[in-house]
């Protein structure tokens, strides 16, 4: 192993930008001659445009242009799209209606597009965009998941008779039933998942640049799959043909899958550079992003788990209805069906699943994929009902889990929601967290807490987590309208030093450091001579991007394949210089070596010859840069055990989180400070959402958590220190042996901290964000019932 | 437009500025220092945290006619040239950092809490203190533990 290679904790590359504030994101880009936009947006949940008089708007100084969806339309740019097809009950792929960047004729949520004002200071735009005179109908809102389908409800587009977009139901329901019928004992609970915003704290951005003498169109943006972006606005947008587009994502402030989409912000800002041939620079400001950026969750369910007598798992029902705000974004209906139901077995061996879910519109933003992305909604309606059937059963929490765990010998093994897990041990990560959380002494815990008048709880969350989505094959069969390898492209310099480009992105998780490690690792390069280069469609290949966990299980591969051809092309380079054949050239350590002698080359000499060939094998290409593509056989399944443990203060409804504990298996670790890093950032936002973030809009469908003075963040007094520990597998389909981690912890956290918190007040459920006034109810009803 | 003259990062500089410019907008657009960022807009994020005159303020919400004489320091005036400020390397040596938007306001936040409480800094006093400062991505462990650890070093 190499010093800085597989394994090893190194300091990340990306730190000495970021601490000299020399880190460059979007907002930080200026432009000479550049403009700026500013957006009139609904005041209105729901509403018909009568009419937008933007002549005083269109006067008012240092005005270029006020734009509107018709001039959009005009000029051919089509509306956005959702790229992920479900087939609803009736046969009929889900409905899809018309998604106008800016509005045509109607509003259907607060914060939807209706104009843009393009002046030549910000402060300009600001003031022109008050001018613009919208006159709208107010419609009646729909924005309650629960009741959007019901009897007598608004309807908001014709599209989608009941506000239905699809009813996907999926399992045997027969057998099922028959299941249920039989069962000893039937569970159940219901719940709601709730919505959220997702917040990376980089707000979106974009600045346009058209170049009328070679007609390109340069979008700098906020954006985690550059690759991505480009080709949906070509191809579905004709904002530009694909060659006469270019998308950078420079340093990227945080995205947790909100910076996926493909929104009308960047879509507006890429089309008016072109209009008013300037550049256009537009940055949300903090409630733009609340009203507009993709919301997650928003989940309404009831479940339902069939026990034979001893505890084991018989079959298992859920009944969803999930809101998918006012449009379709960009995948939006792959989360609460492909990335949700598929969960539903978690870590058990539950022989029968049957799921159906309602995706209904509301006058509400978009929701679409936020960090776990249907696989916590999936985890936390799962590990809810355990634990109500371990109380049904009078049984230990631990142990239901343990009697119904995929016991490791199990392995592959198929799930009755599709997925085939690849490789687990379920029981050693519990009971590894069990040690770390000291279980046993659980108990004198509780009772020093009695003693102090709080009340003390402990929550386990068993789960798995499907990332990494692949093949492509099987995303195509279930609707996906992209594939999802990955690329990869090594290129030695003449010099020495190595530049790696990947088609994926970062926003955070270190990927320049981590993927000059795998590089270091295996071609024996220092890994201060690996530059990692990515996000800007200009300078690396098709890929991607970064989302699902998959940026080193796949991305990763992706790179390893391409250091394999290099390896392979620098044997017959050195057995050429070395004069002996090519099968007698050994590669390790950086080095070609001819077995059984001290002649040795290093590979920045194979390098050189490479581009200096001189004195070259007959036959081989010069140059020293392969690239690779990776499609994986599987999705990657990380899974652990996390255990919380909180102290509620029955007077107040408080709780505080006293312990917690983290045992992931996430195969092997290539930097292990980083994936640390990544568990800790995924645990809190998970207790951000069990105890603090909720996303509210009132019955008339106005926003009202659209500031961080109403939308509570986790902040560092929310959480203590965590235990983490691995209990590492090795997954066969993965060439690297490396699993996701980036999304586990939003994953475990939500249900081991509620189950602590139901287990510390003795109440079968409490709604999550589990506030002090929602714990502190909780805690009177039980009084009252006790 | 009023004219203000103050001193940023050690340099005298003077600048024109509306009166209803924010000093994040004139360190940003005018000086070009781009280390300092706006996540919020409502004093609640921290990421527009810069020392003036020796004390934390959130730029976002201080006009820039306010700094008018000041003495302001900003994340890019830490380092003496690539060597990091203890407090910097203390980021870096404990992973506080991933996306590194919110980092310049967590490592003026840090140094204000130093200032106030000294370089002998307790967890649960840093938690407390970082307050104003809200990170989307580490779980500030690691951010709590720099600032113990970049408070320890800058008392030698």
């Amino acid at each position: 192993m190499q010093e800085n290679g597989i394994g090893a904790s190194v300091r990340r590359k990306e730190d000495q930008r970021f601490l000299l504030g020399k880190g460059r994101y979007t907002d930080d880009i200026n432009v000479a001659g550049q403009t700026h936009a500013v957006f009139v947006r609904s005041p209105h949940a729901h509403a018909v445009i009568e009419g937008i008089d933007a002549e005083a708007a269109g006067a008012a100084p240092g005005v270029v242009a006020v734009l509107t969806g018709e001039d959009l339309a005009a000029d051919g740019i089509g509306p956005l799209i959702c790229g992920v097809t479900v087939t609803s009950d009736d046969g009929q792929p889900h409905r899809a209606p018309a998604h106008p960047a800016l509005a045509l004729g109607k509003v259907n949520y607060v914060g939807d597009h209706v104009a843009v004002v393009i002046a030549e200071t910000l402060a300009q735009a600001r003031d022109a965009a008050e001018l613009v005179e919208v006159n709208y109908r107010p419609l009646p809102a729909v924005a309650s998941t629960a009741g959007a389908a019901g009897e007598g409800q608004q309807q908001i587009h014709e599209e989608a008779p009941n506000n239905i977009c699809f009813n996907w139901p999926f399992g045997d329901k027969a057998a099922n039933d028959e299941a249920f019928a039989g069962a000893h004992k039937v569970s159940s609970i219901e719940l709601v998942n709730n919505r959220m915003v997702t917040n990376p704290m980089e707000p979106r951005a974009a600045l346009g640049e058209y170049n009328s003498g070679t007609e390109e169109i340069t979008l700098h943006m906020t954006t985690q799959n550059p690759h991505v972006h480009r080709l949906v606005l070509a191809a579905f947008n004709q904002l530009a043909p694909e060659h006469k587009l270019r998308v950078v994502g420079p340093d990227v402030g945080g995205g947790f899958g909100a910076k996926i989409f493909v929104y009308a912000e960047e879509l507006v800002v890429g089309w008016a550079c072109r209009k008013v041939n300037r550049p256009v620079k537009w940055t949300a400001d903090r409630t733009e992003a609340f009203l507009s950026d993709a919301h997650g969750r928003d989940h309404v369910a009831r479940a339902e788990m069939a026990l034979d007598e001893n505890g084991k798992f018989l079959a298992m029902r859920v009944y969803t209805t999930a809101n998918l705000g006012a449009y379709l974004s960009t995948f939006a209906t792959m989360v609460p069906s492909y990335l949700y139901a598929f969960l539903f077995a978690g870590q058990y061996a539950t022989p029968l699943i049957y799921s159906e879910v309602k995706a209904v519109f509301t006058n509400t933003a978009p929701v679409d994929a936020s960090r776990g992305a249907g696989r916590p909604e999936a985890t936390y309606l799962l590990e809810r009902l355990v634990d109500v059937c371990a109380a049904d059963m009078g049984l230990d929490p631990a142990e239901i889990r343990r009697r119904n765990f995929i016991p490791k010998d199990a392995f592959p093994y198929q799930t009755p929601v599709v997925q085939c897990y690849d490789s687990g041990d379920y029981e050693a990560a519990l009971d590894k967290a069990m040690e770390l959380a000291d279980y046993g002494g659980f108990g004198a815990r509780a009772a020093a807490a009695k003693n102090r008048g709080k009340l003390r709880g402990i929550g386990f969350s068993s789960y798995v987590e499907a990332c990494g989505i692949a093949p492509s094959a099987a995303v195509g069969q279930l609707g996906g309208g992209v594939g999802l390898w990955e690329s990869a492209q090594v290129r030695f310099n003449p010099t020495g030093n190595v530049q790696v480009f990947t088609g994926t992105h970062s926003h955070g998780q270190g990927h320049e450091t981590t993927f000059a490690q795998l590089v270091c690792d295996q071609l024996g390069v220092p890994f201060e001579n690996i530059e990692v280069i990515h996000g800007d469609t200009a300078r690396t290949q098709f890929g991607m991007g970064t989302y699902g966990s998959r940026s080193l299980a796949v991305g990763g591969v992706a790179i390893a394949k391409a250091c394999d051809k290099l390896i392979a092309k620098g044997k017959k380079i050195a057995a050429h210089a070395m004069e002996a054949a090519e099968g007698d050239i050994e590669f390790a350590g950086g080095n070609y070596t001819v077995a059984g002698t001290d002649k040795s080359m290093n590979i920045a000499e194979v390098a050189f010859n490479a581009y200096v060939p001189h004195s070259y094998p007959e036959g081989v290409e010069p140059g020293f840069d392969e690239n690779a593509f990776f499609d994986p056989m599987n999705f990657s399944f990380p899974a652990g055990t996390h255990i919380c443990e909180v102290e509620v203060d029955p007077a107040t409804g408080e709780v505080e989180i006293v312990d917690y504990t983290a045992v992931d298996d996430f195969g092997k670790l290539v930097n292990p400070m980083i994936v640390e890093g990544q568990v800790h950032g995924g645990i809190v936002h998970g207790i951000g959402q069990a105890l603090l973030e909720g996303c509210h809009y009132d019955a008339d469908g106005q926003l009202v958590t659209a500031s961080y003075m109403d939308y509570a963040m986790p902040r560092a007094d929310n959480a203590p220190d965590f235990k983490v520990d691995y209990a590492p597998t090795d997954p066969p389909h993965n060439p690297l042996g490396v699993k996701g981690c980036g999304e586990a912890g939003a994953i475990g956290a939500p249900p081991a901290v509620i189950n602590a918190i139901a287990n510390a007040i003795g109440a079968k459920h409490v709604e999550m964000p589990a506030t002090p006034e929602t714990v502190w109810r909780a805690c009177q009803a039980e009084a009252r019932s006790a | 437009m009023s004219t203000i003259n103050l001193a940023v990062n050690g340099q005298s500089v003077s600048g024109e500025v509306e009166p209803r410019a924010l000093l994040v907008e004139f360190l940003r657009e005018q000086l070009r220092l781009t280390g300092t960022h706006v996540g919020c807009d409502t004093s609640q994020c921290g990421a527009c945290v810069v020392m003036v005159d020796g004390k934390s303020v959130k730029s976002c919400t201080t006009l820039a006619v306010m700094a008018d004489g000041c003495d302001v320091t900003t994340i890019e005036g830490l380092a003496d040239g690539a060597d990091l400020h203890p407090m910097q390397q203390a980021f870096m040596d404990n992973h506080g950092l991933q996306c590194g938007f919110c980092t310049p306001g967590m490592v003026m936040s840090g140094l204000d809490i130093v200032n106030r409480h000294g370089n002998d800094l307790d967890a649960a006093t840093v938690r407390r203190e970082l307050n104003g400062n809200i990170c989307r991505c580490t779980g500030y462990q690691n951010i709590v533990k720099a600032i113990r650890a970049g408070a320890k070093a800058m008392g030698g």
